[in-house]
């Protein structure tokens, strides 16, 4: 039965995790978007936290019981793994979206791990720091189209390539990299490979310096003659050239991180709105939802709008997470959460520069680091306009042909 | 506890109304709209789902059942869908009935929930809206003073739905500063009430302005009598009541451009194939949602007996200016075809204005 409450459990959850933003994350907000690439230490206290989940053991079995206990139509839903990690993700990037992208073994590499690791992966891999390396020079939201190849030799595959805005490239343990087998085959040819850190061939390029989330370090792999064992092959090795079904699969860890990204945005915009609102209060401003929005001025009618957006986004991002912990496809649902928090994020981190005037200029308050921050949000994991394309297609029952 | 998933109860009352919405609203919907006419047949069909009397207790004719302003956003969302027109008239009487049953004293419940809690739809209304620039729901310029054992009422109303018809309308005013609630019968020598008015939209919908000049009303006709009523309150369940509404046209809008794009072949394919086409209508989907989502947090706070003050605000000023947007959308997607009023599109657009300006036309 509907009911968009959360409980009191929750909610106490929640006001710890922001708690704990505003005690770790808050102070070093700045510190770390000055010193950029430098490692927060900080940080080590999350390292043996599983953020991204825990890996578990798979077991057919016990994987098809929790299946035939919960069917389709069941009654009332729960709050699962993805709700809890959005509503914590959004908590500690209410902190900031910089460090939350830093904290140790929670790379989206783990995130695919346990997605679609084997057991023996899992045991080798499990504790590990996995960035993921799709994106490569001409291969941005067409990542489709990658170039960087996997050759089989032996018991090992050799890895040729280069790619580029790795996250977490400097202080992982490990990438995820992405790469064709068989170029003919499009993207059903395309598989995950873990490379670790220290294999001959793989070289750490270069940092880049970003316009914001610098505490984050983005940098560029070459793979040269890298050779990793046939084992570190994330799924089914099989080019199954009908269709684009493996690539699908691979394309499904999506579905789980896209609300995660939405989620980081929702916690930028609140960060800025609170602080837009305890602004505007000390100014004199009276925020108490009674006046019509006809009958007030521009700042305060800006104010509640950004609000309004705000629950928007959250509600849009809850509803996709609530729908993969309750085994409903949310393929939809997450771009359009996607496309919603990481647009508004991105304006109303600029509207509040914006009212705010010179305080929003200045370097004084964390204001301008988080118009500087959000933007990413409407970037990676897929751009506002790749989440477009795929609500619309969805909605429109077009294919990638049809509507390009 | 935090569920998105409608309820078997839930999808059954919504599919019931679906159900009737598409036989006697959608069909008609263009003619209503032209004649100004909704045939009676259709909103007693309507009212015989008992929407409007669900809550009152079964003493004084309805239900008994316990409120449920989720489900009661369902219902408002399914018959805005068709027509937001039939959707007021056909839910009006609610706006009379819930403030009695939420702040009624004994002896006004027994004396006015039986009138209306008949088998036959009988119309009463709320009167809330005001004909001037800067209207303002929390600052009303209609005010009630009291006198000698009575409140004497000044003061100028609009919108007031199928106020001609109505043998009790149910004014807000300004009583020491504080907004309240009274009964004023239709043949109060201190009401005047205007011809039928002529709006940007809701065509369908009978509605006058009224003038109140020294409008006598005894104290025993002020809702909840000296102690009053909270206006707050009421107004948080009338928001909710124009969100549900608010998500219903948005939906039809969307669901029409959305079809109208496949079907629709410029430059040798559908318009659907373009982006610029396509993503509009990404945007109508994913923001009709967000209307929705925000008027179940909403209404979800009002079931759990909590404040809903700042939920049903901000859905109400989202619901208000997304509405415009995804109808003006809807009326590009379909360019020329959408300003000719054979299509509906040019209605939706009308009456989607209405989400932001108007006050309690529905309510939860
Ligand atoms: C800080 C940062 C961290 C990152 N982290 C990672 C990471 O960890 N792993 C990883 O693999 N990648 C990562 N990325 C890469 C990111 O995912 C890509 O930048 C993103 O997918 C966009 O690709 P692009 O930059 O090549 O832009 P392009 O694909 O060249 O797009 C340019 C513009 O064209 C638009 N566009 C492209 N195609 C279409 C279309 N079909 N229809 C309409 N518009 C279109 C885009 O929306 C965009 O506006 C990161 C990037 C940054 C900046």
């Amino acid at each position: 039965m509907i009911d968009l409450e959360l409980n009191e459990k929750t909610e106490k959850v929640r006001a710890n995790m922001k708690n704990l933003a505003k005690t770790l994350l808050r102070p070093i907000s700045r510190k770390y978007d000055l010193a950029e690439h430098e490692y927060p230490k900080e940080l080590d206290m999350f390292r043996s936290l599983p953020i991204m989940g825990k890996p578990k053991k798979k077991d057919p079995a016990a994987a098809a019981a929790a299946k035939a206990k919960k069917p389709a139509d069941a009654e009332g839903g729960k709050i699962g793994a993805n709700m809890s990690l959005v509503l914590s993700t959004e908590a500690l990037c209410w902190g900031d979206a910089g460090l939350l992208l830093s904290l140790p073994n929670a790379g989206l590499g783990n995130a695919a791990l346990i997605a679609v690791a084997n057991d023996d992966q899992i045991a080798r891999f499990g504790s590990k720091w996995i960035a993921m390396a799709i994106t490569e020079p001409q291969s941005g939201s067409d990542s489709g189209s990658i170039s960087t190849t996997a050759q089989l030799d032996g018991d090992h595959y050799v890895l040729n390539g280069e790619k580029i805005f790795v996250t977490c490239a400097d202080r992982c343990d490990a990438v995820v990299v992405w790469a064709t087998v068989d170029k003919s085959a499009g993207k059903a040819g395309v598989k995950s490979f873990i490379v670790e850190k220290g294999t001959p061939g793989f070289k750490l390029e270069k940092l880049e310096h970003k316009l914001g989330i610098r505490a984050s370090d983005t940098g560029t792999f070459l793979l040269n003659n890298c050779r990793v064992p046939k084992e570190n092959l994330l799924g089914n090795p099989e080019v199954v050239k009908q269709g684009t079904e493996g690539f699908k699969g691979v394309m499904k860890t999506f579905d789980n991180t896209r609300p995660l990204v939405a989620s980081m945005a929702n916690g930028i915009a609140s960060a800025a709105v609170e602080f837009l609102k305890e602004q505007l209060e000390k100014a004199g401003y009276k925020l108490d939802y009674s006046k019509s929005v006809h009958n007030m001025s521009s700042v305060e009618k800006a104010y509640y709008r950004m609000e309004a957006e705000y629950e928007a986004m959250k509600l849009l991002t809850w509803r996709a997470a609530w729908m993969a912990d309750n085994q409903q496809s949310n393929n939809l649902e997450a771009s359009m959460a996607k496309a919603k928090s990481g647009r508004m994020a991105t304006l109303i981190t600029q509207e509040c520069c914006d009212i705010l005037g010179p305080v929003g200029f200045s370097r004084k308050q964390l204001a301008e680091k988080w118009m500087r921050d959000s933007k990413i949000m409407d970037i990676f994991e897929g751009t506002g306009q790749i989440q477009h394309l795929i609500v619309a297609r969805n909605v429109l029952k077009l294919n990638s042909s049809e509507l390009r | 506890m935090l569920d998105f998933s409608i309820s078997k109860e839930q999808k059954m009352i919504k599919s019931e109304i679906a159900k009737l919405v598409k036989d006697l609203v959608i069909e008609n919907a263009h003619d209503i709209d032209e004649s100004g006419d909704i045939d009676p047949a259709t909103i007693q069909a309507i009212w015989e789902m008992g929407i409007s009397i669900a809550s009152v207790p079964e003493e004084f004719g309805g239900f008994g059942d316990q409120s449920a302003p989720v489900d009661s956003t369902l219902i408002l969302e399914e018959l805005a869908y068709g027509d937001m027109a039939v959707a007021v008239a056909a839910t009006l009487p609610s706006l009379f009935i819930q403030p009695l049953v939420m702040f009624g004293t004994p002896a006004q419940q027994k004396k006015y929930l039986p009138l209306y809690c008949s088998e036959k739809y009988k119309a009463c209304t709320l009167a809330v809206n005001e004909p001037h620039f800067q209207f303002d729901v929390v600052s009303l310029k209609t005010t009630a003073v009291a006198k000698s054992g009575d409140y004497v009422l000044n003061g100028e109303k609009c919108f007031v739905p199928m106020a001609r018809t109505a043998e009790h309308i149910m004014v807000a005013a300004a009583c020491d500063g504080k907004n309240q609630l009274f009964i004023v019968e239709s043949s109060n020598p201190g009401l005047h009430i205007s011809d039928r008015e002529k709006n940007l939209g809701l065509y369908g919908l009978e509605s006058v302005e009224i003038k109140l000049v020294d409008c006598v009303v005894p104290a025993s006709d002020r809702v909840g009598e000296a102690n009053g009523c909270d206006f707050g309150q009421i107004l948080q369940r009338t928001r909710v009541g124009l969100c549900a509404m608010a998500t219903g046209i948005c939906r039809a809008s969307y669901e029409f451009a959305r079809n109208y794009a496949k079907e629709r072949i410029q430059f040798g394919e559908p318009i659907a194939h373009r982006q610029s086409v396509a993503f509009m209508i990404a945007e109508m989907a994913y923001e009709v949602d967000a209307i929705r989502l925000m008027t179940w947090q909403a209404a979800s706070k009002l079931a759990a007996g909590k404040d809903a003050t700042r939920e049903s605000y901000l859905a109400k000023l989202y619901a208000g200016e997304k509405a415009m947007k995804i109808c003006d959308y809807g009326v590009q997607v379909l360019g020329g075809h959408g300003y000719v009023r054979d299509y509906p599109m040019e209605r939706f657009y009308r009456n989607s204005r209405g989400i932001s300006i108007l006050e309690a036309m529905a309510t939860v």
